[in-house]
């Protein structure tokens, strides 16, 4: 990873996105999207389904390329052709489907792409950073020596969120990272999320769970049918978001909050 | 025994088999999950050896088996290649047609235009390579199945061969030479096969031994020795009553002795290199593999390029073994019996899972019964039915195994 460009220091902008879109044949996935990235911060984005929030993981992350517009990495033009420039660029990401291969061990599955020695690989060495790694993670993996086919799927997440961190990325993608994950598993991960930020590294979160995005991005950007549907904050109200998330302030989720709200006055 | 201090013994839900008892156990409960590994082949060996023996007792004789031998190397070189392909969840339909190409190409640049041997392999070598290339180009570039590829490709090698063997049809190779006596007579010294006999389990010794150290000096548990010695015992034990058994015949071939050389290579190549691991990770989710950055592309490439080499050296191997390069060569029962042979020895039609060392033990499945047909009598009608039947078999094999497996939490 010679070509992996200076670490930037903290509040540097990382990442730097201008009317990004993406067209799918007819269907418009993502249009006009801008979003910035700063180093120690951490990103949340967040829509309904089909806003376009996978699509654009997917685009910073090499597997997709836009339709148009620019991004800017480190104050410079790039164009992310393939998933293997975005991680020597060092973008991380965690996918939602997690791409982690069944036939293979864990140790294998971390360290895909990147093993040690290529000509006799590093067995012993690739095991024993695996379980370091894992152990930071407070990981409960069985075995790194099983197929991933035999873990189950919060393990598999534990195992992605792995891999993701090995290369020591400048900004980090996860895509419903703790939608599979136990209780103590998810307050893991957001720890996780936070030591990641506090070493300097950007994040960008893709949560359907609010809590989750409270309780760890700086700042909350919407994106709403492909499109920027404004910025917000931790602080920022419940019912804001809503709006923004679903384009009205008169939604279902509204509509069902007052309707339990009336009962709840009826009954009292 | 288990020390709570080593990284890879904290979780204590874990069964850690240790010791011989502990490995037979992981043995059992590996093949009850539908990871039979070797067992189909050694249960189909044993079964084919006594069904022929009983009907002719020449089977067993040891210059049969060395004839056997002599009938492996060269389909076993075709079967080493298609593991490649069948890794990556592809196929190669034409090795038969490339094998019957390059052996024509034999004949014509060594006999007709007497040309060195080793420039005339080069040629072969790379004729071979450049078909791969076709079809590796073929499938990144245009999505073309492998299938359908390798199909079309079935046909256009054997008009090339027929176009350049002419209208003679076929070209004798003088018996003197070194490539028909390589292919007919040649064996290995008797010391040698014996040493070659004693290495496999020193070197399993010698791995486990250097393994243990860097574990424990890693803080990593470490296997011990006991069951990599009784594996070392009883292989070695096998392979020298084999090395003596043939020796009591003509020996053991020198180009088996080369099959073998070439399978332990590929066998290190596809567990040791990153060039196996990607193998492998392509074979089993091409699209984990892609986002991981490896280009898969060269990756298909090299496999394509590697399965069309082999069946062309296994082409040349043929004609040394037949003396001749003819219009028949590679053609009717090749392709099966390769394919067969690597499927028979657990490299899996679904990609993602085999090993090196299943076209050998396939291709002496497959030659096996090719061999008892012949010694028989039986006309080539019954061996095709036979083989296809045993190819089905092999099939269902591995489908069932590959369902199991799902069922057990194992890819």
């Amino acid at each position: 990873m010679s070509r992996k460009p200076e670490s930037p220091a903290k509040g540097d902008l990382i990442l730097r996105l201008r009317g990004v879109g993406k067209q799918f044949g007819a269907v418009t996935a993502l249009d006009d999207i801008a979003l910035d990235v700063h180093a120690g911060e951490v990103v949340a984005l967040v829509g309904d389904n089909g806003a376009g929030k996978s699509t654009l993981v997917k685009v910073l992350a090499g597997v997709h390329q836009p339709t148009s517009g620019t991004i800017e990495y480190l104050g410079r033009p790039v164009t992310l052709d393939n998933p293997g420039r975005a991680l020597e660029l060092g973008i991380a990401t965690v996918f939602q489907d997690l791409a982690l291969c069944e036939n293979l061990d864990v140790v294998a599955n971390l360290f895909l792409g990147h093993e040690l020695s290529p000509w006799h690989m590093d067995e012993v060495q690739m095991e024993v950073r695996a379980w370091t790694l894992l152990q930071e993670l407070a990981a409960r993996i069985p075995s790194v020596r099983e197929p991933i086919a035999s873990l189950s799927g919060g393990q598999r997440q534990t195992v992605a969120i792995a891999r993701s961190l090995l290369l020591d990325p400048h900004i980090i993608m996860l895509d419903e990272p703790t939608a599979a994950l136990g209780v103590a598993q998810t307050a893991e991960v957001l720890n996780l999320i936070e030591r990641v930020r506090d070493r300097g590294h950007g994040v960008i979160l893709i949560s359907h769970n609010m809590e989750d995005v409270r309780a760890v991005a700086d700042r909350i950007v919407v994106l709403r049918l492909g499109r920027n549907n404004g910025v917000f904050t931790a602080e920022s109200s419940h019912q804001e978001l809503v709006a923004a998330i679903t384009g009205a302030s008169e939604n279902s989720v509204s509509r069902r909050a007052a309707r339990k709200m009336d009962i709840m006055e009826g009954q009292s | 025994m288990t020390q709570p201090t080593q990284l890879d013994r904290a979780d204590s839900r874990v069964r850690h088999d240790a010791g011989i008892a502990g490995a037979l156990r992981g043995f059992v409960d590996q093949v009850r999950s539908g990871d039979l590994g070797m067992l189909p082949v050694i249960v189909g060996l044993v079964i084919i050896s006594t069904v022929f023996t009983v009907l002719n007792p020449v089977f067993l004789a040891p210059n049969n088996l060395v004839n056997l031998l002599f009938d492996a190397a060269a389909v076993g070189f075709i079967a080493l290649g298609v593991v490649c392909v069948l890794l990556l969840g592809e196929i190669d339909l034409s090795i038969g047609s490339m094998s019957g190409l390059a052996s024509a190409i034999t004949g014509v640049l060594w006999v007709n235009a007497g040309m060195p041997l080793p420039v005339t392999i080069l040629a072969v070598v790379a004729t071979g390579a450049a078909v791969g290339l076709i079809y590796g180009f073929l499938r990144n570039q245009f999505e073309m199945p492998s299938f359908v590829a390798t199909l079309s490709g079935l046909l256009a090698l054997l008009g090339a061969q027929l176009y350049l063997l002419g209208p003679t049809g076929s070209i004798n190779m003088p018996f003197t030479s070194s490539l028909v006596r390589f292919g007919q007579i040649l064996i290995l010294p008797g010391w040698a096969a014996y040493l070659a006999a004693l290495l496999p389990g020193a070197m399993i010794v010698l791995g486990a031994i250097r393994t243990n150290r860097r574990r424990s000096a890693a803080n990593l548990s470490a296997a011990g020795l006991s069951v990599a010695l009784a594996k070392a015992v009883l292989l070695t034990a096998a392979l020298i009553f084999a090395v003596w058994y043939l020796e009591r015949g003509r020996g053991v071939p020198l180009m088996f002795g080369i099959f073998v050389l070439a399978v332990a290579a590929l066998n290190y190549a596809l567990t040791r290199t990153q060039w196996g691991r990607w193998m492998f990770a392509v074979g089993g989710n091409a699209e984990a593999a892609r986002r991981s950055g490896i280009n898969i592309r060269r990756i298909r490439l090299s496999a394509f390029v590697i399965c069309s080499s082999l069946a062309a050296l296994g082409g040349v191997f043929a004609a040394a073994r037949l003396a001749s390069a003819s219009q028949q060569a590679g053609t009717g029962d090749v392709n099966l019996n390769a394919i067969a042979a690597a499927v028979i020895g657990g490299t899996s039609l679904f990609g993602g899972r085999g090993s090196a060392w299943s076209a050998l033990l396939g291709v002496l499945v497959i030659m096996a019964i090719s061999n008892g047909l012949t010694l028989l009598n039986l006309s080539s009608s019954l061996r095709y039915m036979i083989t296809g039947a045993v190819l089905a078999i092999a099939v269902i094999v591995d489908s069932l195994a590959r369902r199991s497996r799902a069922s057990n939490g194992r890819a």
